[in-house]
């Protein structure tokens, strides 16, 4: 491979990722720029009309409160997230967003992303927080918009970055981002002034249940590698809650969305003998007070009584998709007309956003209105946008913000400078897509103000820039030194390919961190053997090797989801509790902890000396 | 469910500076192979099957085979993209035929403009909680607060 040209960019305000949050960020930077004529650049290592977990479209808003028809408050949202992350959440950053989130809800419907509508013209609910959208084109619609709004020259696609610059002379400052072309052997270093991460969550750090090509078919992005904990965790940003996971029930195989079903259809899950889990399983949430007593049951909760009731030998388990439907179809009287609209509905569902889903039951031949579908739990990921709450610990809004959550700027981090949002910020769960933009629109503001009172240039050193680019380029070095080895690339004592040190790392994590195969079980033994073997690993990192540029975006790749994974152990050890039965177990500490145990649990790592230091974050409690 | 394309239908976009799929794919798996100047699925194996190639191909030339270690064979799920709806033929593996239409956008592509009726920025409000567009779109008089705890 022949060495790399660079091209230097530089810019006011660097957004890394083009999914939801990005272009949250830069249509509220690109605005608040203007006024100060700042640069506001973008980069997304795909292409931002289908890029991050929105790119094939969803059936949902899964975060809007409905002010202007007085439907919720946004304190009664703060309440309900409390609830469901069993009493662990940042209030004041999900307060700022349920405040705001309606105006951006607003905003799509006027840019052209078609709601479903009742009769009186409000946006038809699914559930309390959650309303119905024929969102096939959500992303395309979004990416337009961010589009405009930035201006062609200064989004860069298929660009992947991999390290974040700090000031040489001021390392607690971001001073920009290298990364390189996915296409063309370019590296590209970005001068920024701010700099927001606002890429993914990170999803194939654990095995999944399906093996060969089903890989793939997993239920969040696989294309939402963690680049957004690497590059803030070796920034030396302060994170949090990373021992938190996201493990979701969903249809079996083909992981298509069950909230409708759940909601709106009104099915249930029963298991093979026709038990409601729900009921049968209903003392269980008396070992969880007092979040166990709460409405609606915490999602890892109820993945709890699942659980058991797997242990116990019941299965396969399913959604009553069937009962759902029928009951529908009676109370519409069996009137044709209504009963293919009900059905357009229920496969809409899951050709709007999950079409393997939809795919899976034509190939089994499953009418759902005949068949219920089993339902699985999914392998763990790590994201801040759902029913969980890993990422940054980032300051939170001026006006509200308590003084422990405030240092300046709205979703900046402890790096000056580098703000974050989405999947990428701590404690604000169940954002989901409309509140993940949103929150991308704070750090865009916070950025442009960042700018506006720190206008220096931040230092960029270039001896640090060659080791980057050394380092970037090392997989193809690696795999042309020992090529001659073998007669056949895959098997080389020298060196491993991306793909096979991924499926090395999905076993190990799903072995020793508390993976499905584990039955979400793990405990300090475990933890530390686990941690012997990713010592062995990292130094085998070392010898990924690359022969093409894709591949190369695939080495460093398994090195997001290998930070992520050092970060989520560190954490599931430290955390001496069970918070959150049915995302994971501490086999030697089984219970919730109330006492010792109702606060934050924060690192930050130290590249330079290879060491984690732990900490206890308070919660404090913003809404009565 | 890995796409694949079909050689009788794939011209390699020859017209365009790359393959549209090549350019769409979240995830670079759809490849221009130029031994035969056609594109294919080089990693089936991260493919989430989000259609994103199958909707943009100018010549409707990729379509989806369920994974191979899960999904029976014999059916198949085609999408006919407009610009204000889609339209989505299920064909069961028994041969039956489900088709629906949904709307996919209200107004025209290219037609947004971000900022319209808004205020110019005001950089006195940089520190404020007010996101751009609040007075259009918030739907409420005033923006909620509370008291810091």
């Amino acid at each position: 491979m022949v060495q790399p040209e660079v091209e230097v960019v530089e810019c006011d305000v660097l957004i890394l990722g083009g999914g939801m949050a990005g272009c949250g960020a830069a249509y509220e930077a690109a605005y608040w720029a203007k006024s100060k004529n700042l640069r506001v650049v973008m980069v997304e290592k795909g292409a931002v009309e289908r890029s991050g977990a929105v790119a094939m479209g969803l059936s949902a808003i899964n975060c809007y409160m409905g002010m202007k028809w007085g439907e919720n408050q946004p304190e009664d949202f703060v309440r309900y997230v409390r609830q469901d992350l069993m009493g662990l959440s940042r209030e004041d950053l999900v307060y700022d967003i349920a405040r705001h989130v309606d105006s951006t809800v607003h905003m799509f419907e006027d840019w052209g992303l078609p709601f479903f509508k009742t009769p009186e013209g409000r946006y038809k609910r699914e559930g309390r927080w959650q309303v119905m959208i024929h969102g096939e084109s959500y992303k395309p619609i979004v990416a337009e918009a961010a589009k405009k709004a930035l201006g062609e020259g200064n989004i860069y696609e298929r660009v992947f970055v991999s390290h974040l610059l700090t000031d040489s002379k001021d390392p607690g400052r971001i001073s920009g981002a290298v990364g390189f072309s996915v296409r063309e052997p370019k590296v590209y270093v970005f001068k920024a002034k701010a700099v927001i991460a606002a890429a993914g969550g990170a999803t194939g750090v654990f095995r999944p249940h399906a093996v060969g090509e089903g890989l793939g078919r997993i239920w969040y992005a696989p294309w939402n590698t963690g680049s957004v904990y690497k590059l803030m965790i070796m920034a030396g940003a302060e994170m949090s809650q990373f021992e938190h996971r996201l493990v979701v029930t969903r249809f079996k195989d083909g992981y298509g969305p069950v909230g409708m079903w759940f909601l709106l259809f009104k099915a249930v899950l029963k298991n093979a003998y026709g038990e409601l889990v729900e009921e049968k399983w209903a003392d269980l949430l008396k070992e969880w007070l007092p979040y166990g007593a709460g409405k609606p049951i915490p999602t890892p909760l109820r993945n709890h009584q699942l659980i058991r009731d797997i242990m116990a030998g019941k299965g396969p388990h399913y959604l009553r998709t069937d009962e759902a439907l029928q009951k529908m179809f009676s109370d519409v009287q069996h009137d044709p007309k209504k009963m293919r609209e009900i059905e357009s509905d229920a496969w809409e569902d899951f050709l709007d956003m999950t079409m393997s889903q939809a795919l899976l039951w034509a190939s089994e031949n499953t009418d759902p209105a005949k068949t219920p579908s089993e339902v699985v739990l999914t392998e763990p990921y790590l994201m801040g946008s759902h029913a969980s709450a890993t990422g940054a610990w980032v300051s939170g809004p001026e006006d509200l913000a308590p003084s422990e959550y405030f240092w300046g700027y709205n979703r900046m981090t402890t790096v000056r400078g580098l703000f974050a949002a989405g999947d990428g910020v701590s404690g604000s769960a169940h954002k989901f897509s409309s509140g993940s933009y949103t929150e991308g629109r704070f750090a865009g503001k916070a950025a442009v103000a960042y700018v506006h009172d720190n206008p220096d240039t931040p230092n960029v050193d270039s001896g640090r820039i060659e080791d980057i680019k050394k380092e970037l380029w090392r997989p193809f070095e690696v795999f042309e030194k020992a090529a001659g080895t073998s007669t056949k690339p895959d098997i080389n004592p020298n060196y491993v390919f991306p793909k096979q040190a991924l499926l090395r790392l999905q076993k190990i994590m799903d072995e020793y961190a508390a993976g499905q195969g584990a039955f979400f079980i793990t405990n300090e033994p475990t933890l530390l053997r686990g941690m012997e073997l990713m010592a062995l690993f990292k130094q085998d990192l070392e010898k990924m090797a690359a022969t093409d540029l894709h591949d190369l975006l695939r080495c460093w790749e398994v090195w997001d989801r290998f930070w992520c994974a050092q970060a989520h152990m560190q954490h599931l050890l430290y955390r001496q509790e069970t918070r959150w039965p049915g995302y994971y177990y501490r086999g030697d500490y089984p219970k919730l902890d109330d006492q010792n145990w109702k606060c934050f649990v924060n690192s930050r790592y130290d590249p330079a000396k290879n060491e984690w230091t732990m900490s206890k974050k308070p919660y404090i409690q913003v809404i009565p | 469910m890995p796409t694949y394309v079909n050689p009788d239908k794939c011209d390699g976009c020859k017209a365009l500076g790359q393959p549209a799929c090549h350019y769409i794919c979240p995830t670079d798996i759809m490849q221009l192979d130029k031994a035969i100047g056609k594109a294919f699925n080089s990693e089936p194996d991260l493919c989430w099957e989000c259609y994103s190639c199958v909707k943009t191909c100018p010549q409707s030339a990729i379509a989806m085979r369920g994974y191979g270690d899960v999904v029976p064979l014999g059916a198949s799920l085609t999408p006919l993209r407009g610009t204000d709806s889609i339209l989505w033929t299920v064909k069961f593996r028994d041969g039956q035929i489900k088709r629906f239409k949904y709307p996919i956008r209200t107004t025209p592509w290219g037609s947004i403009e971000p900022y319209a009726g808004y205020p110019q920025a005001n950089p006195a409000e940089l520190k404020g909680q007010e996101l751009c567009g609040q007075g259009k779109f918030l739907g409420v008089p005033n923006l909620p607060t509370v008291a810091r705890a």
